[in-house]
């Protein structure tokens, strides 16, 4: 479980987030929501390690994350952000093993291979394996970084849990890929020892596939909880200055603006 | 894997290449020198060196150890560029660029110019601990000058930024001695500003041979870690790399590398920026396989261009740096016309 405990951020006068009070469970897919400017990325980058909050901690347990170095950090945290570019080529496959950098040291084991060969499979960029990076699409670009990634946590620790962050990972994919990599995501869920929190902008993706759905507005949480607690007429109405009409449908709710 | 094969048949061809580019550096030049005299010489040398041969005397006291320096200054420059290309994330890198290449041609032309009205005098050491002084004094400086007052941190972007400027900064002011330098020392400076490595003895072959052996290897340690900043900072400190810590080991080797070539052999352009780009169209950025490949080509293509430097207008000798721009350039040109790499 993480546990973000009275999490505030300032630069100069602006307040970016203030007293932020969260959980994540593992199994769950948590989704963080929420217009421009209302401090989703800033809250990731909190979680990631990568800016120390003014006040508050993150705990994943009981343990402050503050007191985990980096090294050990990469063991069990991944994290996928949007739209990294490569200045030199590289194979794809050698882009995958570097998610394993963590796990070994002088080369790659078997075992690294094998997990890499297992992730690429997942993710469908199998068959690019030798391919030049930089002669991917965009959607190629960002399915070879899934399958990094995942190969980076693929493994369960023996007594940590397994995080993985999202900072806006779909931007750059089409409908099929979206959907696609999301019902992966949710089929490696079933793993109890495994934590997904991710930023996304797309409501009607958050609709569908989210489990539990933070919302920020202003650097606070105006709601959190299900799907339906979270996406009503007002909520919406109140962050994103949109009316919308909530319909329950089959497998949750509809969204129409 | 596949490609490990590959790459170490490519270490081979190299490993053969760089020894027959070796040998023909030192059988040829102003005087030629035969396979025998080369075998006597070294005999000689162990057992008695007074009746050495005028020939086999330059090739123990001259050509050997230039063929050495060579090869390790070669290997310094390339793997230099190599490093400072990964860690800039950045194509158009060369090793001088974080000031210390002008800042070493500013150390050696103020004793050029100056030297001679300072008391401080260390022999034929006075010219590179110049050099190596110029060079720690800029690069320092851009390393200072970088750090961002807010965050305590400096940006790759600002660090290459800061070393342009001061870059020109200290060739301003190689211009300025040039100016008022007589006409034999604006000559000196001249020269020693394209390269030259006609000053090559046993000392040099070992202080910078020492030097650059640790430092290579130190290079091959991280190279695994630098790969990670390929795909940027943050995704490397994501990986578990402590980038601050990364960065400052990279810059220090290639300070200490590029500081001690320079400081025997002047500024000699081209090669840090060409070999690692050659090597990558090879087995493209595994910086694993770059480094140790560098160390060859850099080898090659400097002994290849000392040999021409000598042999083109012999007995005169061009400066080398004349001879890398001339070849590194339409070579570059290529490279980035070429359909196979993309940037």
């Amino acid at each position: 479980m993480i546990t973000i405990e009275n999490i505030g951020y300032h630069i100069g006068h602006n307040t970016l987030l203030k007293e932020v009070y969260l959980q994540f469970h593992p199994g769950k897919l948590n989704l963080i929501i929420g217009p421009n400017g209302a401090g989703k990325s800033t809250l990731i980058k909190i979680l990631c390690n990568q800016i120390l909050p003014d006040t508050g901690s993150v705990l994943f347990e009981q343990r402050d994350i503050k007191s985990i170095s980096v090294k050990e950090m990469a063991k069990m945290r991944a994290v996928l952000s949007q739209n990294i570019e490569l200045v030199f080529p590289m194979k794809v496959n050698e882009v995958v093993m570097m998610g394993r950098y963590p796990h070994f040291n002088a080369s790659p084991q078997k075992r690294d291979f094998d997990i890499c060969e297992e992730t690429m499979s997942y993710f469908g960029v199998s068959d690019l394996a030798s391919r030049n990076y930089m002669t991917l699409s965009g959607g190629e670009k960002q399915r070879t970084h899934f399958a990094r990634v995942a190969a980076q946590i693929w493994e369960s620790n023996e007594n940590e849990c397994r995080y993985l962050f999202l900072d806006e990972p779909l931007t750059f994919l089409d409908i099929y890929y979206q959907f696609d990599f999301l019902n992966k995501l949710k089929v490696l869920l079933s793993a109890s020892d495994l934590i997904v929190v991710g930023v996304v902008h797309d409501l009607h993706l958050a609709a569908k596939f989210a489990d539990n759905i933070s919302l920020l507005y202003n650097g606070q949480v105006l709601a959190d909880g299900s799907v339906e607690s979270v996406l009503t007429k007002e909520n919406i109405k109140t962050a994103y200055r949109l009316d919308a009409e909530v319909q329950s449908a089959l497998n949750g709710i509809r969204l129409q603006f | 894997m596949v490609t490990n094969n590959h790459s170490r048949s490519t270490t081979f061809v190299l490993l053969f290449l760089l020894i027959g580019v070796a040998f023909i550096s030192m059988r040829y030049g102003a005087v030629n020198i035969s396979l025998d005299e080369i075998f006597s010489s070294f005999r000689k040398y162990f057992t008695n060196s007074d009746s050495m041969s005028l020939n086999e005397r330059i090739f123990m006291e001259i050509r050997f150890p230039r063929a050495l320096l060579c090869i390790i200054v070669g290997a310094c420059l390339a793997v230099g560029g190599t490093l400072m290309q990964a860690l800039f994330r950045n194509p158009i890198v060369e090793p001088g660029l974080v000031g210390t290449s002008s800042g070493a041609a500013f150390g050696a032309a103020l004793y050029f110019v100056l030297g001679a009205s300072f008391k401080f005098n260390a022999g034929v050491w006075t010219l590179p601990l110049a050099a190596c002084f110029g060079a720690i004094l800029s690069t320092s400086l851009v390393f200072v000058l970088a750090v961002s007052k807010e965050s305590g941190r400096s940006s790759i972007v600002k660090l290459l930024l800061t070393g342009i400027a001061i870059n020109a900064f200290f060739m301003s002011g190689v211009g300025f001695l040039s100016y008022i330098a007589r006409d034999p020392q604006a000559r000196s400076i001249t020269f020693w500003g394209m390269g030259t490595l006609s000053g090559a003895n046993w000392h040099a072959v070992i202080i910078v041979g020492l030097i650059n052996i640790v430092c290579i290897l130190l290079a091959l340690v991280y190279s695994k870690q630098l790969n990670t900043l390929l795909l940027g900072e943050e995704e490397a400190s994501y990986i578990g790399i402590d980038v601050k810590q990364l960065k400052l080991i990279i810059l220090s080797i290639n300070v200490v590398m590029i500081s001690s070539a320079t400081a025997f052999v002047g500024i000699i352009s081209f090669v840090g920026l060409i070999v690692p780009h050659l090597l990558r169209m090879l087995h493209g950025s595994d910086n694993r396989i770059l480094i140790k490949h560098s160390v060859l080509l850099g080898a090659i293509i400097l002994s290849l261009a000392d040999t021409t430097a000598r042999l083109l207008l012999s007995p005169a000798e061009l400066p080398i740096g004349i001879v890398t721009s001339l070849i590194g350039v339409p070579v570059f040109i290529s490279l980035l016309r070429s359909k196979n790499y993309y940037f």
